[in-house]
């Protein structure tokens, strides 16, 4: 990526605990839509995210149905209890006296049935919900890892690694947290309470209404809490993501720590930034630690005054001892939901941050997308021409790459690329490999707009290597296969025979079968470049582009493999950038580049005659060897 | 434990026999808070026994002022109940208040040991673990043992204590229904402790394919110009659709579990209340009971269901505690293999003149059969620089990583100025070797920082001469200058930015020993020339040892070493070496193109005045 061209305003003064981190040059730049902050992009989000909702929960309308009536069925049973308990002392009691058991009877079978009816609807609602909510996890993680991979280059670019695993990890694993512990306790606290209030307003008007002056403390104190665990969650999230980078990087990057003694200074940033995260978090829990025994007041408050304002009227004759007890059992269960409620509430929380972020990457549109109507390369032999026409392109729109390019590579030509830094020969290569697409103009292959290429046509047909040689964990084997699914294992070896990697690979303790680990730990750099050499191979693409891909490989190695693209190349239209001279020779075609323009174009040799710039490079060049 | 057998259910396992010792181990963190933890006792218990208190002054109502009726015992009734339950409230918070101090602090401190711990670990150890794993460690791990520590332990003796005084209360009110009451905890208490294992074993299963989706998001997402290039789009979705659809699953067996646990464990106390109530109706109808006394049982009853069900949650988090414990250890436990050894000196940076030897030095990694380096003997003299060549895979970086000792020599010995390394304080080594690596590592910090990586200390103008001698001026026109974030949160450089800013890096504060990683390869002809050029200088004052790969950096070498299949098969001049060896010839004679006869050495010619060459863009 380019250096913008505008410098920012001169950053304000920090405090030395935060001024190793130095300033991000442009924090709107590497910030996609999910990450905006402003209230607009934020009401935005939060509309977006309830449509995901919609979306994801829609296939599952009849078992959400099921799982709302079970949730009442279990509900109802629960809240005849204490009314039980009430029937019980004031109807079974008295006549049972008279030595009537039958109300006492009638009054357990009730308690009996609605005990069993509560087990088998809470069972069933759990379970139920339990596979509504895994379903549209599944759901959820797969339209979310499929999105990013449709995602363009550029978007990928700007977004960074560490944020796409983010969002597909933690971000989902919140969500996870509250399908599987919460999702139950959170309804089922909101129905009991209501149902509690509506049975207490029933059973006696006058002590309901006594135990209704709770109501306002209650509703101003949840909001409190609401309003500031949400602030403070944020804050936590923010702090212990500092936490978490700071501690990968350090692990990633040890070897430089270690050599350079940075641990006693990283100790102190880590420190540091673990005590942010303390003091955030530990304000977030004196929060609960507030709003929980606040609750507890309340509600022991409340049962205080129904004792004493109930035990006067049962004293009053005005209502009866097993409504009061009643009573009390019903206040019970309407306070604890609440001091479970806010145990919960973060989980809540951070679902809902989750869900908001997701929903903004689901909204990402690809910026090269897959054509609506795909037109298909044209098959035959000689395939591979390549036509640039008034191609204007720039990776930020105030400073552009390439301007106007015009170009024509003929089927089966091998074209080397070279120019200083920012000339445009990497953002060619990308353009063709259709990484992005360019801002004005065309390219086309064989006559056909890249752009109505369907994506599994241009990635036969084109192939990008490029020097990051990403080894995926598995075998070497299945990293050549990488280039080509189906082949089998006498093609990979041919292709890497045709390489040259076959040698190092069969010494390797388990040959082909050798796992490479995580990015190719045990290959050296040169090792990895040969095996991505291989997968290119194989894969057999009529347009082959080079970016750089021989930096690592040892002369003899890089002899060998510029060899085997003699033949290689032979039918191929090739795009070769690099820097050392070796390379570009070999080339039919040379192209100097200088601000996106091609300023030199010939043969190798016909421009190292001439009085230009390759000739003064190619002199310059021949004085370094030896 | 290595990667390889951390995903491996049987040696995980395994590794989980005694559990408990392990989070016992880590009472060191608690004792700050003991006195702490005592208020936390004491707040609890007595809130508990306020708690508690509220059903019997209920009794006391129902049967005195209620069934004798005396308006005026109900007031006095009354406000003991209100004091009984403000000062609950108020016992509660106390405790929960001074509960999270604890909690937050203690995982603090267990997390900057861990990662303190994981700084001295060596290379060879972090080659072996993923990122991702240590991070689970003090991320998830972390937490688990915290809910444990400060909640788990202690609502166990709170809730226990709770039972115990209801059951007594409970068999005070009334024998017979109280041992029923009593003997209810026993289903409950099977139940939570099947539910315990089991869940453990599904948690354990769930966190292990979580950890299999976040390494298939992140290789993912490191390789996604080669998914992109190859367009193997569907196949890696399909690898993933694999890894979540199992997920998925795993999900919904915890599901049901939960499911049937949870209905159980509100069955059975609801069959108890239901037989307390007709038992007691039928006590109170015969006088062996007051109404006052059911309605104390029933509430008392009540406050019972959460410290048994509690039970099971708590076992639960206590085994992932303990495997929490488990997983930190294996990393606490893990000896730091390089380390200061006893007497170990510092050599001032003026006391040395840089004698470097290497002594029938020998190298294999840990657990590989072949070794990497055999029989090396080598020696550079002070101010010498040596090019290291060799094949690709032949071993040259393993050797330069020898020098600041990120791996130790199996056999053999390196000295300095005679000096055993490992007879040199660490610090002190690592202080006088300037490193620069194949890859240069930049970290998401400012470039000063990442300059001055381990000499805060660094001047302005040292600085300024380090970044002039690596041709790395342009960070001063970053946007913020050397204030400017770079590295992955930062601004991206191109590789030849990154070189350069590594170089500058290596020779800051003039290191008495220089080794690098093939220091030039990213840069372009023109910015070589340069560097070349300015290195010079500095190779001068500093025993070098180069790895070289291609002939024009070779220029920098007073003498070059052969390296072929870890033992070192010819040394000499370059042009000596050329003429006489004909794998070395191999390896580095620039294959001239037909019809150009090779030129003899020199330095760089005139060279292009707008500064442009072949450089990657």
């Amino acid at each position: 990526m380019s250096v913008p061209e505008q410098a920012a305003p001169p950053p304000e003064e920090e405090p030395e605990l935060t001024r190793w981190r130095g300033t991000a040059t442009d924090p709107e730049a590497d910030r996609s839509r999910a990450e905006d902050t402003s209230p607009e992009a934020v009401a935005r989000l939060r509309r977006l995210s309830r449509t995901l909702l919609g979306d994801l929960l829609r296939p599952h309308r009849r078992r959400l149905a099921a799982a709302v009536a079970l949730l009442l069925a279990q509900n109802a049973a629960a809240m005849a209890g204490p009314y039980l308990v009430m029937i019980g002392i004031d109807r079974a009691i008295p006549p049972l006296r008279a030595g009537d058991a039958g109300p006492l009877v009638t009054v357990a079978g009730a308690f009996a049935v609605a005990a069993v009816t509560e087990y088998a609807a809470r069972r069933g609602f759990l379970t139920l919900s339990a596979r509504i909510g895994q379903a549209v996890l599944l759901d959820l993680r797969q339209r979310v890892f499929g999105h990013f991979l449709r995602l363009s280059v550029g978007f990928h670019e700007r977004y960074t690694s560490g944020r796409m695993v983010s969002r597909l990890t933690s971000d989902l694993d919140s969500i996870a947290e509250l399908v599987d512990g919460g999702i139950d306790s959170l309804v089922l606290a909101g129905l009991s309470i209501l149902s509690v209030a509506a049975i207490l307003l029933w059973l006696d008007l006058p002590l309901a209404a006594v135990t209704l002056f709770a109501f306002p403390f209650l509703f101003w104190l949840s909001r409190w809490f609401a309003r500031s665990s949400a602030s403070a969650y944020r804050r936590t999230r923010d702090a212990v993501a500092l936490v978490i980078v700071h501690f990968v990087e350090s692990m990633r990057g040890i070897r430089a720590v270690q050599a350079f003694r940075r641990e006693p200074r990283n100790q102190r940033i880590f420190v540091a930034l673990g005590d942010d995260y303390r003091r955030s978090s530990l304000h977030a829990f004196r929060l609960i630690a507030t709003y929980s025994p606040a609750i507890k007041l309340i509600g022991n408050v409340t049962v205080a005054v129904v004792l004493c304002y109930g035990g006067w009227r049962v004293l009053g004759g005005q209502t009866e001892i097993g409504v009061l007890a009643a009573f009390l059992l019903y206040l019970r269960r309407f306070f604890e939901p609440m001091q479970e409620l806010s145990q919960f509430y973060n989980s809540l929380q951070s679902a809902t941050a989750a869900l908001e972020k997701l929903a903004g990457v689901l909204d990402e549109r690809p910026a090269v997308a897959e054509p609506a109507r795909p037109t298909p390369l044209p098959t035959g032999p000689r395939r591979g021409e390549l036509i640039f026409r008034a191609v204007g392109f720039g990776y930020r729109a105030d400073t552009p790459i390439l301007c106007r390019l015009e170009l024509t590579v003929p089927a089966g030509q091998t074209v080397a690329l070279i120019g200083p830094t920012g000339a445009g020969k990497s953002t060619i290569a990308k353009l063709v490999a259709r990484f992005h697409d360019p801002d004005t103009g065309t390219v086309r292959l064989d006559g056909v707009d890249l752009r109505d290429v369907r994506d599994a046509d241009l990635r036969r047909a084109v192939v990008l290597v490029t020097q990051e040689n990403h080894l995926f964990s598995g075998t070497v084997a299945e990293n050549i296969r990488f280039g080509c699914p189906g082949a089998d294992d006498a093609a990979v070896q041919a292709a890497a025979r045709a390489i040259g990697a076959h040698d190092f690979i069969a010494a390797l303790p388990e040959g082909y079968a050798t796992q490479v680990h995580r990015r190719g730990g045990r290959l050296s750099a040169g090792q990895r470049q040969l095996v991505a050499f291989a997968r290119a191979f194989l894969a057999d693409p009529t347009v082959l582009i080079l970016d750089e891909a021989t930096s690592s490989l040892d002369v003899p190695t890089e002899r060998l493999v510029q060899r085997a693209l003699g033949t290689i190349l032979r039918d191929r239209t090739a795009l070769v950038i690099a820097h050392r001279l070796s390379t570009v020779e070999t080339a039919d075609r040379v192209l100097v580049l200088d601000g996106g323009r091609v300023v030199e174009d010939g043969p190798p040799a016909v421009l190292a005659e001439a009085d230009g710039r390759y000739a003064a490079l190619h002199r310059q060049w021949r004085d370094s060897l030896i | 434990m290595p990667v390889e057998s951390d995903g491996d259910p049987a040696a995980r396992a395994a590794a989980g026999t005694h559990p408990v010792h392990n989070l016992w181990r880590l009472r060191p963190y608690l004792r700050p808070y003991a006195a702490e933890f005592a208020w936390l006792l004491v707040a609890g218990l007595a809130g508990t026994a306020a708690g508690i208190a509220v059903p019997l002054v209920v009794q006391r109502v129902v049967d005195g002022p209620v069934a004798r009726h005396e308006p005026a015992g109900l007031l006095q009734l009354g406000g003991l109940a209100l004091l009984l339950g403000v000062v609950e409230a108020v016992l509660i918070f106390i405790r929960r208040w001074v509960q999270s101090s604890s909690a937050v602090g203690m995982e603090a401190a267990l997390r900057a040991d861990v990662y303190a711990h994981l700084q001295r670990l060596p290379t060879s150890f972090h080659d072996r673990w993923q990122s991702g794993q240590l991070l689970s460690r003090i991320t998830s791990d972390l937490s688990v043992i915290r809910r444990f520590l400060s909640f788990g332990v202690f609502f166990l003796v709170l809730n226990l204590t709770t039972y115990v005084v209801v059951v007594v209360l409970l068999i005070n009110l009334h024998p017979a229904l109280g041992v029923l009451v009593a003997a209810s905890a026993v289903p409950l208490l099977l139940i939570s402790r099947r539910f315990g294992r089991h869940y453990h074993a599904a948690s354990r299963r769930m966190q292990d394919q979580q950890g299999d989706v976040a390494t298939l998001v992140e290789e993912t997402a490191q390789g996604l110009r080669t998914m992109k290039a190859y367009g193997r789009g569907p196949e890696l979705a399909a690898r993933f659709a694999g890894a979540a659809r199992r997920l998925h699953d795993t999900g919904v067996g915890k599901g049901r579990l939960l499911a049937n646990t949870s209905a159980l464990l509100d069955l059975v106390p609801n069959v108890t209340l239901g037989v307390v109530l007709a038992a007691g109706a039928a006590a109170a109808a015969q006088g062996a009971l007051t109404i006052g006394e059911l309605v104390a049982f029933v509430s008392l009853q009540l406050m019972l269901i959460w410290p048994v069900q509690s039970l099971g949650w708590i076992i639960a988090n206590g085994q992932e505690a303990a495997t929490a414990a488990d997983r930190i250890q294996e990393v606490l436990d893990t000896p730091p293999e390089i380390v200061d050894s006893a007497g170990a000196v510092a050599l001032p940076r003026d006391a040395v003149h840089g004698r470097l030897r290497f002594e029938r030095v020998s190298f294999s990694y840990p657990g590989a059969t072949t070794g990497v380096l055999r029989e090396i003997d080598l020696t550079i003299e002070p101010g010498e620089t040596l090019a290291l060549v060799g094949a690709t895979g032949s071993g040259k970086s393993t050797l330069l990583s020898l020098v600041p000792r990120l791996h130790d020599v199996s056999t053999g010995r390196i000295t300095l100025d005679g000096h055993d390394l490992r007879e040199l304080r660490l610090a002190s080594l690592r202080r006088l070797v300037g490193v620069a690596f194949e890859e240069p590592t930049l970290f998401s910090m400012s470039v000063r920082e990442n300059l001055t990586l381990g000499r805060p200390d660094a001047g302005d103008d040292e600085i300024r001469a380090a970044l002039a001698l690596a041709q790395a001026d342009f960070a001063y026109d970053l946007p913020w200058g050397l204030a400017t974030r770079v590295g992955e949160q930062g601004l991206s450089l191109s590789g030849g930015q990154r070189q350069r800013l590594a170089l500058a890096r290596a020779v800051l504060g003039r290191p008495a020993v220089l080794v690098m990683d093939d220091p030039l390869s990213a840069l372009d002809v023109h910015t070589e020339a340069l560097v070349e050029a300015a290195l010079r200088r500095v190779l001068r004052d500093s025993t070098s040892l180069l790895v070289v790969h291609r002939p024009s950096t070779i220029a920098l070498a007073d003498r070059v070493a052969l390296l072929e299949d870890g033992r070192i098969t010819a040394t000499g001049r370059h042009s000596d070496l050329l003429a006489t060896v004909p794998a070395y010839r191999a390896l580095l004679a620039a294959e001239p193109p037909a019809g150009h006869p090779p030129a003899g050495a020199s330095g760089p010619s005139s060279s292009p005045s707008d500064g442009w060459g072949l450089v990657r863009s």
